[in-house]
């Protein structure tokens, strides 16, 4: 037993050494995750700060002014042009110039003075229907705001119901406090499984992986002595990601580090087991690397992070259930955000640790048989 | 006459040589089962998976609605969010079990309607709670505008019995633009198109100067009269005709299985893709032939070239929108420009204010590439 | 063309390599040598003399530090793209593109060297003929063996008549038939075609057949001129002496090595042969040849090859290598039992029912020709495969169900020398030590031993992976040793080592063996086979013919060659075998 664990040690040993020694190497492991945090963090966002609209007053009355400047005034919405015609409007949304344009036709101040209500027409470039969609959504609060205002003066009669609208775990609703999080996982699934994949890959290339056979290292132990070096290497990466999202983003941290760290732990197993289980197939470090490649974009796709799982059809949704990376993406949310306990996690935790189970089997399976 | 003749001949043993290489490279492409799993099956995956599984359209959202009493108007406001295809409400008496559902996410969101709200109807001051879940803000805001909407509806019902005169002041009547249906896939097909042509054209390349430094068949290779120009070439042929493969099984599934409408000419969209694939293997040849090691050139590559292209491109997030720093960064990356030929080409037409510039910028980006590829392809081994 | 100039003259040449975080190396310091048309240059030297460093120069793959280089008349620096128009590179390893069929692999040279249609129905099928690779026409390269793979590299180089032929060591790791046939086809376009090669090589004998030798050693030129004069140095110096019936020719050869005064001594077909480094008939040494018959013999090139390099290098001398623990059993005592051992790969029989047994402290080598199945069953006696059927025991113990402490007894050196290349000397006996559960004091006694009898202590900080050929051929040797394993599996070790190298790894074994621990090695070297107490020669998946050397030599004598050396008796066991198969 004692041998065991000490051989086990060993290999785990070897194996990190033979990573994070060279140089090069060591900053290939570190230093991406972070950089992808902090980059991705920035740029992985629904939100808008900065939307280009251009206005096509045609009343230029008080009234559509005032509007106007309601828009200019929420911070989010830079005119970039006040057309003169109709005509106009093409030109600005074709070239992309303008992400919206908003139309006042010419009655507007005499239609609102007559209390019978105007519209606004807002163009929209579609092109990026999501984009173009937040846009127009903010345009709605502003104009709500102003309706308010436009109302208490005007003498209106206010909506008999009004919505008061709360928004629990993430209160400005910011999709940065949904994704920085998310990509705890995801950003250290790529080289955790890719670096399992690669290593027994690499010991086969070169021909150690025999003189791993040959000495007294029982299967079980050289699984073991590849699993632990990468979810080492994992751990380190997810904390990188972790402390981008604390210090850097200051996206509160809810939950209890001892529930991440375990969801965590179980999610590298699952991660490291689907790595072996390539390995134990591939015959080349290029057809471990290849093969990694070609699950791991259905996983980050299909994962949660940037569209909803439950908008994808049925089938897919069954489908994503063997994706561990789905699982982490909800624990880390969860726990990150909301705080959740290991009791409310459980539906997550036993589908990956059921993946770990199956994948680690496979692949010691398939090492055994490989000796055939 | 004897000099065009000579220079004939060396043309001619010119092309041979690249013949003779492109035929060798494709030959190792068809053989190598990992490569065709990189080149074709991972496309059409990719195709499925946006097809049909990506979206972020919002349906039959799983809210609580929780009455503390059941009246009339109450009961009608429920009617109105059952009504309506965006929820799949489920009714409450009370807040805790609701909020335990929240948590649970087992719903998205808490529709309340207070006990004195039939009062508060009357005096025209009533309110309605909505608690959203905000882990995905983009999914809670477009819930809050659907609530709006139920109560928008509920309020035109109640005026149209002619209990109260619900006008507003400015209503806001939109019109999306090339998307008027609000088709998500219209927006993801042109993502689509980007990471297929990446994953080609950047990723298989950079492997393959690799392997030949690995593999020592380049020093064998080195010693021959083979010029360098032909040794790049010989290695982007066959990826780029690979990678116009993928384009062309994206482009007829963007038109016929999901019906993306290509409102720009072809011959625009095939050069922009052509050359945005050129510099996706410049990219590749370009790290693979300076790494000389498959495993960093690999993921050296997928740092540089796949995860931009997802994430930085501004195919599925507004760019406009970031820091300034990260803005610069995009500029550098191709993907973007590829993007907005993209979008452009498919779903507004040949608006050339746009294609011009951003196609002159992948132009640039080829050219400065293959300089770049054939200064770092020398052929000496140092 | 002018013919009066030679074909490559190299003047001065100094080349240094800058190494990541290390000093930067010297490979070549001042070399000037001349290659004439028509003829079969080639430079010899141990690992690290500078020669595949002075290939690639002339190839025009790197830049010349200081000095010149002219190759057909042209100044590499000056048009090095010419100079690779019009000469032909075998490297070291020969990059064929191993998803590529043989046809195909020659294509693309005869596309490239822009070889006519014309042309190539001339040439095909005179290489084809030459090569005997006619049959596997459509057979990809990857699943070549070694020695066709080699020959297939040759015939690309010649798919049109180069003005130079530079080869690199193109006989590394192929077994001697294969070797012999790459170098008639050389030798025939040598003669009848005036064909110029330049080749380097670590085997003296083929040095033997080249009319102008230049001997490298530290990036310096040590000698040069035609083999018989480099044998000539040693004239006057060389003997053989017969051991006596109580003696193996092996433990006269170490007793022999032992004495100062004597450069070098290998068995030689039961008998050692030995040179000295002073004049005349050994009077001095008579102690270790007390009673013995000593006869001065002619000189070979190896000796005075060997003569040469002592008087630039001292003589390793090693301390006797000693083994801590004494093996249990006694000698005679078979260790390794083989019974019909039988493995299949689908259809294809890769051991057809062998049989061997090996006794405890004897040294069993097993030979043959690449593909022959030696591999293979190496592997199945190693537990890295699982025989088909057979018997087949390994220290007592089935190998099939052989628990982790039974291979803790084995010790196992692969083909390449399967080290961690990024980590350091020390790092990889480290894992090995815990590998096998060594620990505490043990694990730092044994440490300090491999490192004191393998002379690693300068090394221990070195990455494996920069370590020069020898000292990486010791590393692998000394991880095999740690834990004092009773067997010791040794798969061709000395493939592409250097003489030096080759004679110090004997010398190691060979006290092993005497403190009784069970070698068993394969080889592609027949004179190491005269190390051995026991061979075995395979091919096919057979064994052909097996007892000690001197017996399997012995079955091999005819009438034409009354004595035949053990490379003469393994190429004419292996022919008679395969004409007898083809006329079945």
């Amino acid at each position: 037993m004692l041998d065991s664990l000490l051989r086990i040690l060993a290999l785990t040993r070897k194996e990190l050494l033979a990573v994070l020694k060279d140089k090069r190497s060591r900053l290939s492991l570190l230093i991406p995750p972070v950089v992808q945090a902090l980059i991705f963090g920035y740029a992985a966002t629904y939100d808008l700060n900065h939307v280009t609209y251009a206005a096509l007053d045609q009343d230029h009355s008080a009234a559509s002014r005032q509007l106007l400047a309601a828009v200019d005034g929420s911070g989010v919405f830079e005119r970039v042009a006040d057309l003169q015609r109709a005509s106009d409007i093409a030109t600005y949304i074709d070239a992309r110039r303008a992400l919206l344009v908003l139309q006042i036709n010419q009655n507007f101040e005499r239609q609102l003075l007559s209390g019978r209500g105007a519209d606004l027409q807002v163009i929209a470039d579609g092109r990026n229907s999501n984009t173009a969609g937040t846009a127009i959504g903010y345009v709605g609060s502003v104009v709500e705001q102003f309706n308010a205002a436009w109302g208490g003066d005007h003498g209106w009669t206010p909506p008999p119901v009004q919505l008061v609208s709360r928004a629990w775990y993430n209160p400005n609703l910011e999709t940065r406090w949904f994704m920085i999080p998310g990509m705890i996982g995801t950003l250290t699934l790529i080289q955790t499984m890719m670096l399992t994949a690669m290593s027994v890959a690499r010991e086969r290339e070169q021909g150690t992986f025999d003189q791993l056979l040959v000495t007294p290292f029982r299967p079980y132990e050289i699984m073991a002595g590849k699993a632990l070096p990468s979810m080492l290497v994992g751990t380190i990466q997810a904390t990188g990601v972790l402390l981008v999202a604390q210090l850097w983003f200051h996206i509160p941290f809810e939950g209890s580090y001892l529930t991440l760290y375990a969801g965590l732990m179980l999610f590298l197993l699952a991660a490291v087991g689907i790595g072996l289980l390539l390995s134990s197939v591939a015959a080349t470090m290029q057809q471990a690397m290849l093969y990694s490649m070609l699950l791991i974009m259905p996983f980050s796709l299909l994962s949660g992070l940037t569209t909803p799982l439950s908008s994808m059809p049925d089938w897919l949704q069954y489908l994503t259930a063997i994706n561990p990376l789905r699982y982490a993406i909800d624990i880390t949310r969860r726990v990150y955000l909301e705080g959740t306990g290991l009791n409310l996690l459980l539906s997550d935790l036993w589908p990956l640790c059921l993946l770990a189970a199956l994948s680690l089997s496979g692949a010691s399976w398939m090492f055994r048989h490989r000796m055939q | 006459m004897k000099l065009p003749h000579h220079v004939h001949l060396l043309a001619h043993a010119k092309l041979r040589r690249i013949r003779a290489l492109v035929w060798k490279e494709t030959h190792q492409v068809l053989r190598d089962p990992s490569s065709i799993a990189i080149g074709v099956i991972l496309p059409l995956i990719l195709i499925l998976l946006f097809g049909y599984g990506l979206s972020l359209d919002v349906k039959n959202v799983p809210i609580a609605v929780v009455v503390d009493q059941p009246t009339a108007e109450a009961m009608e406001l429920v009617a109105s969010l059952q009504l309506s295809p965006y929820f799949k409400p489920r009714l409450l008496r009370a807040m805790p079990p609701a909020q335990e559902l929240l948590l649970a996410h087992a719903v998205d969101g808490i529709v309340r309607i207070p006990a004195d709200f039939s009062r508060h109807v009357g005096a025209g001051d009533a309110q309605v709670q909505l608690i959203v879940h905000g882990g995905d803000a983009n999914r809670a805001r477009i819930i809050q505008g659907y609530v709006q909407g139920a109560l928008g509806a509920w309020s035109a019902r109640q005026a149209a019995q002619g209990q109260q005169a619900a006008a507003v002041p400015v209503s806001v009547q939109t019109r999306l633009w090339f998307n008027e249906a609000d088709n998500s896939s219209y927006f993801l097909v042109p993502g689509l198109v980007v990471l297929v042509m990446t994953l080609i054209g950047g990723l298989l390349t950079a492997m393959v100067m690799a392997r030949e430094w690995e593999r020592g068949t380049l020093e064998a290779l080195l010693v021959t009269p083979v010029r360098s120009d032909e040794i790049l070439l010989g290695k982007t042929l066959p990826y780029f005709l690979l990678a116009l493969i993928g384009f062309a099984l994206c482009v007829l599934s963007a038109r016929f299985l999901f019906h993306v409408p290509l409102r720009g000419a072809l011959w625009v969209l095939l050069s922009a893709s052509m050359l945005y694939v050129l510099v996706a293997l410049g990219i590749g040849l370009l790290i693979s032939s300076w790494v000389k090691n498959q495993l960093v050139a690999s993921q050296l590559t997928m740092l540089v070239t796949f995860m931009p292209a997802f994430m930085l491109s501004g195919f599925l997030f507004d760019l406009r929108s970031t820091p300034a720093a990260v803005q610069v960064i995009s500029y550098a990356l191709p993907a973007r420009y590829y993007v907005a030929l993209l979008q452009t080409v498919f779903l507004a037409g040949d608006v050339w204010s746009v294609i011009v510039p951003n196609t002159l910028a992948l132009a640039a980006m080829a050219a400065a590439l293959a300089l770049g590829s054939r200064a770092a392809m020398r052929k000496t081994l140092e | 063309m002018n013919a009066r100039a030679p074909a490559l003259v190299a003047q001065q040449l100094h080349k240094r390599f800058q190494r990541k975080d290390e000093s930067p190396v010297q490979a070549l310091h001042g070399v000037s040598f001349e290659a004439r048309y028509g003829e079969l240059t080639a430079l010899v030297g141990p690992d690290g003399a500078g020669k595949t460093t002075l290939m690639r120069l002339a190839a025009a793959l790197l830049h010349v530090d200081a000095g010149s280089l002219s190759v057909l008349g042209i100044d590499i620096a000056s048009d090095p793209q010419q100079v690779q128009d019009r000469i032909s590179y075998m490297p070291q390893r020969f990059g064929l593109y191993e998803d590529l069929t043989v046809q195909e692999n020659l294509d693309l040279y005869a596309d490239l060297h822009g070889v006519s249609a014309d042309g190539r129905a001339q040439r095909y099928p005179a290489l084809f003929d030459m090569t005997a690779l006619g049959p596997f026409r459509s057979r990809l390269a990857g699943q070549l063996s070694g020695g066709m793979k080699q020959k297939l590299g040759l015939a690309c180089t010649l798919v049109r008549s180069p003005e130079l032929l530079l080869l690199d060591e193109p006989t590394v790791g192929v077994d001697p038939i294969s070797r012999r046939e790459l170098w008639d086809i050389v030798r025939q376009l040598v003669a009848e075609q005036g064909l110029t090669v330049v080749l380097s090589t670590a085997y003296l004998d083929e040095a033997e057949r080249c009319s102008h030798v230049i001997l490298l050693h530290q990036g310096k030129v040590l000698s040069q001129g035609s083999p018989q004069q480099v044998a000539a140095m040693a004239a006057g110096h060389c003997f053989v002496a017969v051991p006596s019936a109580q003696q193996s020719a092996r433990a006269l050869q170490a007793r022999l090595l032992d004495e100062p005064d004597v450069v070098d001594a290998v068995p030689d077909g039961g008998r050692v042969r030995f040179v000295r480094a002073a004049v005349g008939k050994p009077a001095v040494i008579e102690h270790a040849l007390e009673g013995l018959a000593v006869d001065p013999v002619l000189p070979r090139f190896e000796d005075g090859f060997m003569m040469l390099l002592r008087t630039a290098v001292e003589r390793e001398r090693l301390p006797p290598i000693s083994v801590t623990r004494p093996v249990a059993g006694h000698a005679g005592h078979a260790v390794v039992q083989v019974q019909r051992l039988l493995k299949k790969f689908g259809a294809f029989t890769a051991v057809d029912h062998i049989s061997f047994e090996v006794r405890r402290g004897e040294i069993f080598g097993l030979l043959g020709p690449n593909g022959a199945g030696k591999t293979t069953t190496f592997r199945m006696l190693c537990g890295l495969l699982v025989p088909t059927a057979g018997q087949l025991r390994v220290a007592g113990a089935d190998v099939r169900s052989a628990s982790a402490s039974a291979r803790a007894r084995l010790g196992y050196v692969a083909q390449k020398f399967a080290l961690y290349g990024p980590l350091s000397v020390l790092e990889n006996l480290e894992f090995f030590a815990s590998a096998y559960g060594l620990r505490g004091e043990r694990k730092r006694a044994r440490i300090a031993w491999a490192t004191q009898q393998f002379e690693l202590g300068e090394h221990l900080r070195t990455t494996s992976s920069q370590l020069p050929g020898g000292y990486k051929q010791r590393l692998a040797m000394a991880a095999a040793l740690l834990h004092e394993p009773e067997i010791l599996f040794l798969d061709e070790p000395t493939s592409g080592a250097d003489p030096l190298a080759r004679r110090s790894f004997w010398r190691r074994i060979t006290a092993l063996a005497d403190q009784g621990v069970t070698i068993i090695v394969t080889t592609h070297f027949m004179q190491e086979a005269e190390y051995c107490d026991h061979i075995a020669i395979m091919d096919s998946g057979q064994v052909l013919s097996q007892g000690s050397p001197a017996e399997v030599r012995q079955r091999a004598r005819t009438q034409a060659r009354p004595e035949p050396s053990m490379e003469d008796a393994f190429i004419a066991v292996v022919e008679q075998a395969r004409a007898a198969q083809a006329a079945a």
